[in-house]
């Protein structure tokens, strides 16, 4: 980052316009990294205020200074200056959200008793003036003895003037700070008394409300969207919708950065000396990372909704709506957004426990985050799916693969709960954690926020295919690599004149042969319980590093070649073609159920072990996860095997 | 002693304080549950439990444990 004469800290509740606001002044000119030891978000920018670059440290969204959640003790820090790298401020810009002005002006007092000049940015004026609400601005100004200047981020009107501002209280005269101690009487409270009073004197001259019934239109929408029966109908019809949408849109263009990994690799291909380096690099590297980035057109569009959904008011909804039932496991409503994130992947949902302020109930959070179905197991129910339950119906016109797919995500949830209940009854006992949210107003999502927000919370999952699924490409690919099987460099060679057959029969002889190949084996008592034969323990183990590696594990040690996907019409038959040494088919629709439960279930996802490493900062907890996870998977799928055998289903 | 757990769906009532000494009852009266203020019952949540209520012009919601420590007083006519 550049260096910066100023340093001004944006302070204000959430919903209050923050981050619009951030973006506003900054621009794309920002940074995002976490305060040292913690794993608190700290995003900074750099604002030119009248020429002058300042640096911009946007704190977390806050309701209160005082130090009962680690978001307000970082954000307490950075006032006083006690965060390495990050100097004292020297304005702090309080946003301050003009329709629900007693509650955001809260904050402000207490920012007051820092010393450190402040000026208020007043955003929503326009929704405020919209309700026929009057607002005397520099009245307003007056009584609080600092300068409030009024904002709209969205078309960035008064930036200039909050810029003048900003320059103003720097140059202004020292701040002496506001005591709002009361020593008359001190029962610890009555600071925060004499905050509200200094508030409501404030205001009382400067806002005159002529129509106090100004939640028409939220309450009007409430009543649909929180109603007892609609409420959770729509709840349903969301989730649908974004399921739907995921799995019908993101094809194009994951096709398509699937087509574009595809001839990267043939590229180098082409234009490098055949030898391991080139083979490291095609189908380790490049090969491994693509398939983890082809993920990625859906995990934008997940974001997206997230992003939608939050911004607009309704998450805060679905917590209100689902805060009862999380409970009942002993969790928080706002356990259920993070949750909610990982179906798409549990790694961004993982870090958005961080809301969550009890360690206890956060970790309990972590530990079934990765039960919730996210987008890495889909072309594993596909596959499943395509090869052995297409084009049947239940009940006559819904498809039985929508069906099993959902009935995948809610064992998966199922799971979870239980999982969260016995949690919290153990190793993490604690009272069920207090729910004081605030429901805010709806609003059309801010299409910058929204952007912003998909596009940072993406950027994690690449950050993640570059570094830890780039070592466990690697790792896998050397597994499957070595050693090498006579013949096999022969078949190379001959493939260049085309015969692709030649080349496929050598991979698999190849994989057959590998150190992965020899574990298969190994583990095939183990898994024989679950009708898996060793080649599906190839691909098990494969898996491991991340699941939708299944796929192209299966390809390759059926012989029709790496590059075939879950869709792909060889693959399928070659897997419903597949038999044992006795001529019984290794496939049949109770083993694709078996895998697809054990999927469900277990833990095969090396990033998301990292990321639980770095966000509960020890080893117990990730190597618990991969422990009771997997085992959990096993017995799930040894029921769901011997069961089905038992009653006769699919055999 | 009236609580707001027991204010029926969209009345209101006068806050006459929060009970209890810990980091709920601090939370709430710093979300500007304080003595004097006026509060209304909106609804409760589809499955009996958190409720919404207005406060200071906007809403919060919160469980019927919690709502259970705010001790509150009828009143005839309100503004909320």
């Amino acid at each position: 980052m550049d260096p910066a004469s100023l340093t001004i800290a944006l302070a204000g509740n959430p919903n209050a316009g923050k981050t619009t606001l951030f973006n506003a002044l900054t621009g794309l000119k920002q940074k995002v990294a976490n305060y040292p030891g913690v794993t608190v978000e700290r995003k900074i920018g750099l604002w030119d205020v009248n020429g002058t670059s300042a640096r911009l440290i946007d704190l977390p969204g806050l309701y209160s200074l005082e130090t009962t959640s680690i978001d307000e003790k970082i954000a307490g820090d950075v006032l006083l200056g006690k965060i390495d790298g990050i100097d004292r401020p020297d304005v702090v810009v309080a946003v301050v959200d003009a329709t629900n002005l007693e509650r955001n002006l809260y904050l402000v007092t207490q920012i007051l008793e820092y010393g450190i000049p402040v000026v208020v940015a007043l955003t929503m004026i326009d929704v405020f003036e919209k309700q026929k609400h009057e607002i005397d601005v520099s009245r307003l100004s007056e009584s609080l003895g600092i300068n409030v200047v009024p904002i709209d981020a969205k078309t960035g009107r008064g930036t200039d003037a909050l810029g003048d501002a900003v320059s103003t209280a720097k140059g202004g005269p020292p701040v002496r700070p506001i005591d709002f101690a009361n020593e008359a009487v001190d029962d610890g409270n009555s600071k925060i008394f004499s905050r509200y009073k200094f508030i409501s004197d404030a205001i009382q001259d400067s806002v005159r409300h002529n129509d106090r019934d100004a939640h028409r239109v939220s309450d009007k929408i409430d009543s649909i969207l929180t109603h007892k029966f609609f409420g959770l109908l729509i709840l349903i019809a969301v989730l649908l919708l974004i399921f739907q949408t995921i799995f019908t849109w993101a094809t194009v263009p994951m096709d398509l950065l699937d087509a574009g990994f595809g001839s990267l690799g043939d590229a180098v291909r082409t234009g490098m000396p055949e030898g391991i380096l080139t083979d490291l690099i095609v189908d380790g590297i490049i090969a491994g990372v693509g398939g983890v980035l082809v993920f990625l057109p859906q995990i934008l569009l997940l974001f997206l909704f997230i992003s939608v959904l939050e911004d607009s008011g309704y998450m805060a909804r679905a917590a209100f709506l689902m805060d009862r039932l999380m409970s009942r496991i002993g969790l928080h409503g706002k356990a259920f957004l993070p949750l909610i994130s990982s179906f798409a992947c549990a790694i961004p949902g993982i870090m958005a426990t961080r809301t969550i302020e009890n360690q206890r109930d956060r970790f309990a959070t972590i530990m079934i985050a990765p039960f919730m179905s996210c987008s890495a197991r889909l072309p594993v129910y596909t596959l499943m799916i395509a090869a052995f339950f297409a084009g049947q119906t239940v009940l006559g016109f819904i498809s039985l693969g929508a069906v099993l797919m959902l009935a995948m995500y809610a064992l998966g949830i199922f799971f979870a709960v239980i999982v969260a209940f016995i949690l919290k009854r153990t190793v993490l006992k604690a009272p069920p954690p207090p729910f004081i949210m605030e429901l805010p107003p709806y609003r059309m999502p801010n299409v910058r926020t929204v952007m912003t927000n998909m596009i940072e919370r993406s950027w994690m999952f690449v950050k993640r295919a570059g570094t830890v699924i780039l070592a466990i490409s690697i790792i896998l690919w050397a597994l499957m690599y070595f050693p090498r099987t006579e013949g096999t460099s022969d078949a190379f060679t001959r493939s260049t004149d085309g015969t692709a057959q030649a080349v496929t029969l050598a991979e698999s002889d190849q994989l057959r042969n590998s150190f992965a190949g020899q574990l298969g084996r190994v583990i095939e008592p183990v898994i024989q319980p679950l009708g898996f034969d060793w080649k599906i323990g190839v691909a098990l183990i494969a898996s491991f590093a991340a699941r939708e590696v299944l796929v192209s594990t299966l390809s390759i040690i059926y012989n029709v070649g790496k590059d075939a996907n879950e869709e792909s019409e060889t693959l399928i038959s070659a897997i419903r073609n597949e038999k044992r040494d006795d001529g019984t088919p290794v496939w049949t629709p109770l083993t694709a159920l078996t895998l697809m439960v054990f999927f469900v279930l277990a833990m095969q996802c090396m990033s998301t072990v990292a990321v639980v490493r770095r966000e509960t900062n020890s080893w117990r907890w990730p190597i618990f996860m991969v422990v009771y996870m997997t085992a959990l998977a096993y017995f799930a799928a040894f029921l769901t095997y011997q069961g089905g055998k038992i009653l006769g289903i699919g055999a | 002693m009236t609580t707001l757990r027991e204010l029926p769906a969209g009345s209101a009532a006068k806050v006459i304080r929060v009970h209890g000494d810990g980091v709920v009852s601090k939370r709430l009266m710093e979300m500007g549950v304080i003595p004097g203020t006026e509060i209304r019952m909106i609804k409760s949540a589809p499955f009996g439990d958190p409720m919404q209520v207005r406060i200071l012009g906007y809403s919060l919601a919160l469980r019927r444990n919690e709502a259970a420590s705010i001790e509150i007083a009828a009143m005839l006519t309100s503004r909320v």
